[in-house]
């Protein structure tokens, strides 16, 4: 059975390391801010004991107010799993950090959200529509696209 | 004299019998070596998970027929999962055992599908495809018996499944079971240690386990580089914790390792079903839930381990009928990734049985 770790105990552990990065935790997800998300990733995916080695996947969801990307890790020696949410406030222009340089894995998946979202992640290789055509108005998962 | 030559781009589809759908690849080629390629989607985009924001829950199984359309009894499966995980609904135990039935002779009927287009970009043209197709024909018909449809069988239901097995349905899972293991060693005589086969798989388009896992590979591809992970044992659902079966696994990770990955899962999915129809309990199908689910605020991701790899439904509700947001994990996208690394180097042949090494349905890409 894969253990859902809590998001509290792990926010506890990186807060000692990264202050002031988590933003929110419950049992089994924690929020983290946009600029840490990068060094938290870092953390989890390199700290003895989680080794957080794999990226389930990643998605957004739009909340009107703000978007919220939600990544899904394991750890395929531990057996345990964790959610680490980030939320991005800006509507007109949202951009986050890429984490295709911790796991290859979220590469065609935060094209998939620019296309489909309208988040760019800075940092990608390769920045572009991956279903839509270059040149289509708008992103269709968006709640305000009809 | 060095003689000066130029990259050449060569565009692979979205039309071509290799692509197994309507994907796409630019190919920049030094020679006939593959230098570069691009992989371009989206010819099968319709938009499921929007449609599915507009639809009641009972209403999403039909679209989830439509994603990886040779394994449609799995789709249904992870998201009927989900749903219930989110509205925390609980299924009968008989109805638990029809799922895993019908999820593992699913997984049969698209490893042949796999298997057999495999051969065929080996260079084995439809012999052993139309071999493996005789096979898929009798899950078919256990499909047809138990909900009416050949392709697309909405057969699951949040809470259960949409009926009971009819009474000749047993006796002819029998049968195909008795039969089966014997075809599975047939294939093998045919195939197993031909000389072109080996030349042409073993040793090419290499995924390593590091990279495997760093590019969330998943599945039979993932386990052919060496990962012992397997989602029925590893995070166990429906009722696969009762059943004894074995993960094989692959060593080097190349094509040939994957050819016989899917191979040897097929007898262990025969394993799990014998097991399960001698467990099969009597009972209901289907607890009492209404067709408007109208689960709790809350997200729900449910994962099961698809023929492609992992699928997974993620769910998000705010106590409506239709869910807020639903997400996909497409394993056939995600296996894609690598794919630029384990072709670079090869010449163009060799992308096309890389490309089939990974099996991958266009509709699960671009929903």
């Amino acid at each position: 059975m894969t253990v859902a770790l809590s998001g509290k105990e792990i926010a506890g552990q990186i807060e000692e390391k990264l202050p002031e990065s988590i933003t929110e935790s419950g049992q089994d997800y924690l929020v983290v801010k946009p600029d840490s998300l990068l060094a938290v990733a870092t953390f989890l995916k390199d700290t003895p004991g989680l080794d957080f080695n794999y990226l389930n996947f990643v998605t957004a969801i739009d909340y009107y107010d703000h978007f919220e990307v939600v990544y899904q890790l394991t750890s395929l020696e531990h057996n345990h799993s964790l959610v680490v949410k980030t939320r991005c406030y800006d509507r007109e222009n949202p951009a986050l950090p890429s984490v295709v340089s911790l796991w290859q894995g979220a590469d065609f998946q935060e094209r998939e959200i620019y296309d489909l979202m309208g988040i760019r992640f800075e940092g990608h290789p390769n920045m572009k529509r991956i279903f839509l055509w270059e040149g289509f108005q708008g992103h269709p998962l968006r709640k305000d696209y009809w | 004299m060095a003689l000066k030559t130029e990259p050449f781009v060569l565009n692979m589809g979205p039309v071509h019998p290799s692509t197994h759908g309507v994907f796409r690849m630019r190919a920049t080629l030094d020679g006939e070596v593959v230098v570069d390629i691009e992989p371009v989607f989206g010819y099968l985009h319709r938009g499921v998970e929007k449609l599915a924001e507009q639809r009641t829950y009972t209403g999403i199984i039909p679209l989830t027929d439509r994603l990886d359309y040779i394994s449609s009894m799995n789709n249904n499966h992870a998201y009927v999962l989900a749903v219930e995980k989110l509205a925390g609904i609980k299924v009968p135990e008989r109805a638990e055992y029809l799922r895993v039935i019908m999820a593992e002779l699913q997984r049969i009927a698209a490893f042949l599908i796999a298997v057999g287009s495999f051969l065929n970009d080996c260079g084995a043209f439809f012999t052993p495809f139309l071999y493996m197709f005789r096979e898929r024909e009798r899950i078919i018909d256990l499909f047809e018996m138990v909900s009416g449809q050949r392709l697309t069988y909405n057969y699951m239901r949040v809470g259960g499944v949409s009926q009971d097995i009819p009474r000749e349905f047993l006796p002819a899972l029998r049968k195909f079971l008795a039969q089966m293991p014997r075809f599975i060693d047939e294939y093998d005589r045919l195939l197993m240690q031909n000389e072109i086969l080996l030349a042409r798989a073993k040793g090419v388009g290499i995924l390593t386990k590091e990279q495997a896992i760093n590019c969330s590979a998943s599945g039979p591809v993932l386990r052919a580089s060496g990962v012992k992970w397997d989602i029925r044992q590893a995070d166990p659902y429906s009722v696969y914790d009762r059943f004894d079966f074995d993960i094989p696994t692959g060593t080097v990770g190349d094509c040939y390792d994957r050819y016989r990955q899917r191979v040897e899962e097929m007898r262990q999915s025969l394993r799990i079903i014998k097991q399960a129809m001698e467990q099969l309990p009597q009972g209901p199908v289907k607890s009492d839930v209404s067709h408007l689910v109208r689960p709790p605020i809350g997200e729900a991701y449910a994962r099961i381990e698809a023929p492609k790899g992992e699928l997974g439904f993620y769910l998000v509700s705010d106590n409506s009928i239709a869910p807020y947001r639903c997400h996909i994990r497409p394993p056939s996208l995600i296996n894609l990734t690598a794919l630029r690394d384990m072709v670079r180097g090869w010449k163009v042949a060799d992308v096309i049985i890389i490309f089939g090494s990974i099996d991958i349905t266009v509709g699960e890409i671009d929903r």
